[in-house]
């Protein structure tokens, strides 16, 4: 492959759109000077440890602390008895979040996971609090525990909660609930073969004639497929530090979404959102584990409560190990028919989603509307069930749902091509989402649609660059004991949410200045979107500034930083502020020169009518004060949020405010897509093997800022790669305990991982439902990344190696040696 | 180990290389001796325990000495981000696996989460907040900045002491070497192409010619 260039101008018609440029926090990562919550000290500052269950689940039945406070320097204790009560909750969207009693509080006196926080003590220091820990006796009751779904499926199967098994949203609830959920065994007969047993599940969705299809399919496969459970492993561990001063509670820690996070506060707490200040600069990774930080951060608001002082809790690797969230894995099955074209006619998914104990996740839905849009099959059903067990906690991880779907089909259709003699691109081509491709489940008996794919393109583009023709004829595959394998897979994921607001001001010092609620983690995303309302009001980015990190600072109300949403969504918003500014400046430059508003134009930081009269960005934020009203956040649209509202209320008076809430039209649900070459080397006689290659090429809509993007492309990417390669959990399905807990055992890739010269593209071709025709792009590449691997796996190796993913060198030793797969095919966490 | 416990341990074999000797060797005289006596000396004069209360330590950070009182099972990483406020460098695995933490001591890389404080006495350590000197960026910082070298950032402060360590060791590296030399730290969001541009664009900087670039 030719040398990454990226030097192609990506939106030759913007200034700013499209460019290169370093985002305001860079020198500060680059010197150590940027500020994390671990980093953050506070006059007469405690430290806090927390003691976690050593069992699955079990009930406290006493606690005996009175060594532990009687030691000095022990300040105080939580416990579960601390925490304020569930209480429902009304959003800053108006909608109430129901208070649920399977929630997840931060403190138990029932653990369902082994490494739940039971209690935390706050002292003088980390060490007196690790001694103090140590010093209290726990008298625990253990209870059933189930750490593999289909043991609890079982009949007479343990259950992971007291009262059920499964999510489950009755007809007619509000939310979901815990249900019990118990398959026959006549059901399990499936296992002998090793197939994943289809009982009953509570949620089903299908569209098309699914018989007819298989009937007139050329070629049916029906696999089962295991996906690994893998730990979010963000570097900055849910470390958190915490004050009180007038009422009012100040938290510093990691979220991938500022302004959401102080109701996410306000509701652990139960208090009013107004008197949470939430403080996250810079958020150490987030990858879906940290969408609105992390229930955690309660713990030492509350203790610094209780014992009048702030409080630091620096959660330590092992302990971030059990409370820091992982990807549910699937134990899925599919039966796919296929046309000797290769067309898919029908396709029947069935998935078990290994939840954990605590809320309800949505990959198993997602998977299923993942694969019906990247593949378009003519008739699908979707049959799943999300599982609680005895393991930590799950959140969504980059593509959640989206990476489990494609890891479970692209191998199916990686086989399909070469039982049907047909190229791997064609075969996806000839499946592939165009322009407004529909999907299932029906949504008042209607398929939905996505706003736009042009997945084609960037198949085809892919393949060209990565020169796929030439690699997939390349013969011998084998020289010596290294055998070369070349794989491509499609992914797509949400790629984009509507509605929230923009909220900036233009300073009587000529300045713009964003109010920015974009969480920090590291995608760019907080400084980037701005760039679009910059672009439209025609300023250069050095006269532009960036507020964010900080609840106090008066921010709108924002998307949160969770499923590719944020690029499109708050372009969006910058588009409809910009829109308003420039009204706004159009306004106030007739109201004082004369003319009607629409005679002015806005551009190079002045508003003027053409050979005549204008002002500048300055002299029409003076202005703007002086009108007051709209003009300076007096009077803030009747629309906008209300969080946005106090924000101008906040601000007004110190320039020309501008605030929208983007109310643009928008057809169909956004989505975006990538298509992913990889070419790997595997040593039969080691098992050992290495990525030589890759290539993302990505369909995001408009290109925003071709560096950040590449990072999301490529960084992502590893992360779908590390699910090939070799990152899972491992249990004692006895003790019900996580045997491979260590940092190392566990590693994420690293540069050794990688292949040197790792590359992405994108179309750069807009999405029309949206002004600025920007989609986001955090979770597509990993499906991508993962299934790539997979495919060139078995490209190299056959179609009988491996079951599940991750594949080590073990797994493809044992495989070439019986020539079958000889994992076990089923049980999850090995 | 205290090295009073050594001294009723019997004669290492005289091949003068025993584990213990190589004990005695890494974790006494490069450390708690430190400050002048010879390892040869050590055995013999049993030199009192420290610990386990705070002891006073005088570490050398970015050419400045400090003085600090911690207890001997303190961390490098530690003593820096508790007890100097120096949060450049992160504490994340605790356990030498993924580099956050890295700092150059007497020239070489370490990973300050497994070093003993105690230990880095009378040795030069450099740390992120001595790389800059006036408000100019060092080029391996600079080398970061222009090549986005990073996302959440979390990594970089190590990773970018790893850099300047590696390319003092190797000023003229090759992709390859970079890969080996870099393949002791770790960063999550997955910044590997950045990084290797940024070593050999700072690598070029610091020296001349890149030898295989």
């Amino acid at each position: 492959m030719p040398e990454a260039t990226n030097e192609r101008v990506y939106g030759p018609q913007y200034k700013l759109i499209g460019k290169n440029y370093v985002t305001t926090d860079l020198l500060a990562k680059v010197t150590g000077r940027s500020k994390y919550a671990e980093d953050f000290r506070a006059e007469g500052m405690l430290f806090c440890k927390l003691l976690l269950s050593p069992l699955p689940h079990a009930r406290v039945r006493h606690i005996d602390a009175r060594e532990a406070l009687a030691m000095p320097g022990v300040k105080a204790i939580l416990t579960a008895d601390d925490l304020p009560a569930p209480a429902d909750t009304l959003t800053d969207n108006g909608t109430v979040i129901k208070a649920s009693k399977w929630g997840e509080r931060g403190l138990t006196i029932e653990p369902v996971y082994q490494g739940e926080p039971i209690l935390a003590v706050a002292a003088v220091d980390e060490l007196t609090a690790a001694e103090a820990i140590e010093r209290i006796q726990i008298d625990f009751e253990p209870l059933p525990f189930v750490v593999d779904p289909l043991d609890t499926l079982r009949p007479g199967g343990p259950n992971p909660r007291t009262d059920g098994n499964i999510w489950t949203t009755p007809p007619g609830a509000t939310g979901p609930a815990v249900k019990e959920l118990k398959w026959t065994e006549a059901d399990f007969a499936e296992t002998k073969s090793g197939r994943l047993p289809m009982g009953k599940t509570p949620d089903e969705w299908s569209y098309g004639d699914l018989d007819a299809g298989f009937k007139s399919a050329a070629l049916v496969l029906d696999e089962t497929f295991v996906t690994p459970d893998v730990s979010h492993q963000t570097l900055e561990t849910r470390s958190a530090m915490a004050y009180w001063q007038n009422g009012k509670v100040y938290i510093h820690s990691g979220t991938q979404s500022t302004a959401q996070t102080r109701p996410a506060i306000a509701r652990w707490l139960n208090m009013d959102a107004e008197k949470v200040v939430f403080i996250s600069e810079y958020t150490g990774g987030g990858f879906g584990s940290k969408i609105t930080g992390g229930v955690t951060m309660i713990i030492p608001a509350l203790l610094s409560k209780k014992a009048n002082a702030p409080v630091m809790m620096r959660i330590s690797r092992e302990e971030e190990t059990f409370i820091g969230r992982a990807r549910p894995g699937f134990q899925g099955r599919m039966k796919v028919g296929f046309s000797k074209e290769g067309r898919i006619l029908a396709l029947d998914m069935f998935v078990i989603s290994d939840n954990g104990p605590y809320d309800a996740q949505g990959d198993s839905p997602t998977s299923g509307r993942m694969v019906s849009l990247l593949y378009q099959p003519q008739a699908m059903r979707w049959r799943g069930v999300t599982v609680l067990t005895n393991t930590p906690p799950r959140s969504a991880q980059s593509s959640p749902g989206g990476l489990q779907g494609i890891s479970i089909i692209e191998p199916i259709i990686a086989k399909a091509a070469r039982k049907l003699g047909l190229d791997q691109v064609a075969i996806r081509y000839i499946n592939c989402p165009e322009g407004k491709a529909q999907y299932g489940p029906l949504v008042q008996g209607q398929m939905q649609h996505a706003t736009s794919a042009f997945l084609k393109d960037a198949l085809q583009r892919g393949a060209e660059r990565f020169n796929w023709q030439g690699r997939a004829a390349r013969s011998p595959k084998r020289i010596g004991s290294k055998v070369r394998g070349v794989g491509v897979a499609l992914s797509c994921y949400v790629g984009g949410t509507v509605g929230f607001d923009g909220l900036l001001v233009i300073t009587p010092e000529g300045r713009v200045r964003f109010q920015s609620g974009i969480g920090n983690l590291g995608t760019e995303s907080v400084i980037d979107v701005h760039r679009a309302a910059a672009e439209v009001l025609g300023v250069a980015w050095e006269k532009c500034d960036v507020v964010w990190g900080d609840t106090s600072k008066h921010l709108p109300f924002t998307c949160v930083s969770g499923g590719s949403q944020t690029t499109h969504a708050m372009t969006r918003a910058a588009h409809a502020v910009a829109m308003d500014a420039r009204q706004k400046l159009q306004e106030i430059a007739a109201k004082g020169l004369g003319g009607a508003p629409e005679d002015y134009t806005v551009a190079n930081e002045r508003v003027f009518r053409k050979g005549s009269a204008g002002m500048t960005l300055a002299q029409a934020a003076r202005r703007a004060i002086e009108l007051g009203g709209k003009y300076d956040g007096h009077e803030a649209p009747a629309d906008v949020n209300k969080v946005t509202k106090a924000s101008i209320a906040s601000l007004a008076g110190q320039g020309l405010v501008a605030a929208a809430k983007d109310n643009y039209p928008r057809d169909g649900m956004t989505h975006s897509y990538v298509a992913s070459f990889a070419e790997i080397e595997v040593d039969v006689e080691t098992g050992k093997y290495y990525v030589v290659d890759f290539l993302a090429y990505a369909d995001v809509g408009t290109v925003i800022h071709p560096r950040a993007l590449g990072g999301q492309v490529l960084g992502r990417s590893i992360l779908g790669i590390g699910h090939a390669i070799g990152q899972k959990w491992v249990f004692d399905p006895h003790y019900g305990v996580m045997v491979a807990k260590r940092f190392h055992h566990n590693k994420p890739p690293t540069i050794l991982d990688v292949p040197v010269n790792m590359q992405w593209e994108a179309l750069d071709t807009p999405d029309p439902e949206t002004p600025v025709g920007a989609r986001g792009i955090g979770e597509p590449p990993v499906g991508g990344g993962c299934a790539s691997i997979l495919n060139a796996l078995s490209d190299a190796l056959g179609d009988e190696i491996f079951r599940r993913a991750p594949v080590n060198a073990d797994t493809i030793l044992t495989s070439l040696e019986a020539g079958r797969p000889v994992q076990h095919p089923l049980m999850a966490h090995i | 180990m205290s090295s009073k416990k050594d001294s009723e341990l019997p004669v290492p074999p005289k091949s003068g290389f025993s584990r213990r000797g190589f004990i005695r060797g890494v974790g006494i005289g490069s450390g708690a001796l430190g400050t002048g006596l010879l390892e040869t000396e050590a055995a013999a004069a049993a030199p009192a325990t420290l610990g386990p209360g705070p002891v006073p330590i005088t570490l050398n950070i970015n050419g400045k000495p400090v003085n600090l009182t911690v207890e001997p099972s303190v961390t490098l990483i530690d003593a820096m981000r508790n007890y100097l406020d120096l949060t450049g460098a992160k504490r994340v695995c605790d356990r030498a696996t993924c580099g956050a933490c890295t700092v150059i001591m007497a020239g070489k890389t370490v990973y300050a989460c497994t070093v003993l404080a105690i230990d880095a006495q009378g040795k030069n350590i450099e740390t992120i907040e001595g790389l800059a000197t006036g408000s100019a960026l060092h080029p391996v910082s600079k080398a970061f900045y222009d090549n986005d070298a990073q996302q959440c950032g979390y990594c970089t402060p190590g990773f970018v002491m790893a850099c300047k360590g590696f390319i003092d060791e190797h000023p003229s590296p090759t992709e390859e070497d970079v890969k080996h030399g870099l393949g002791g730290n770790l960063c999550r969001c997955g910044t590997y192409m950045g990084i290797r541009k940024a070593v050999l664009q700072a690598a070029k900087e610091m020296k001349g010619a890149v030898k295989n670039g």
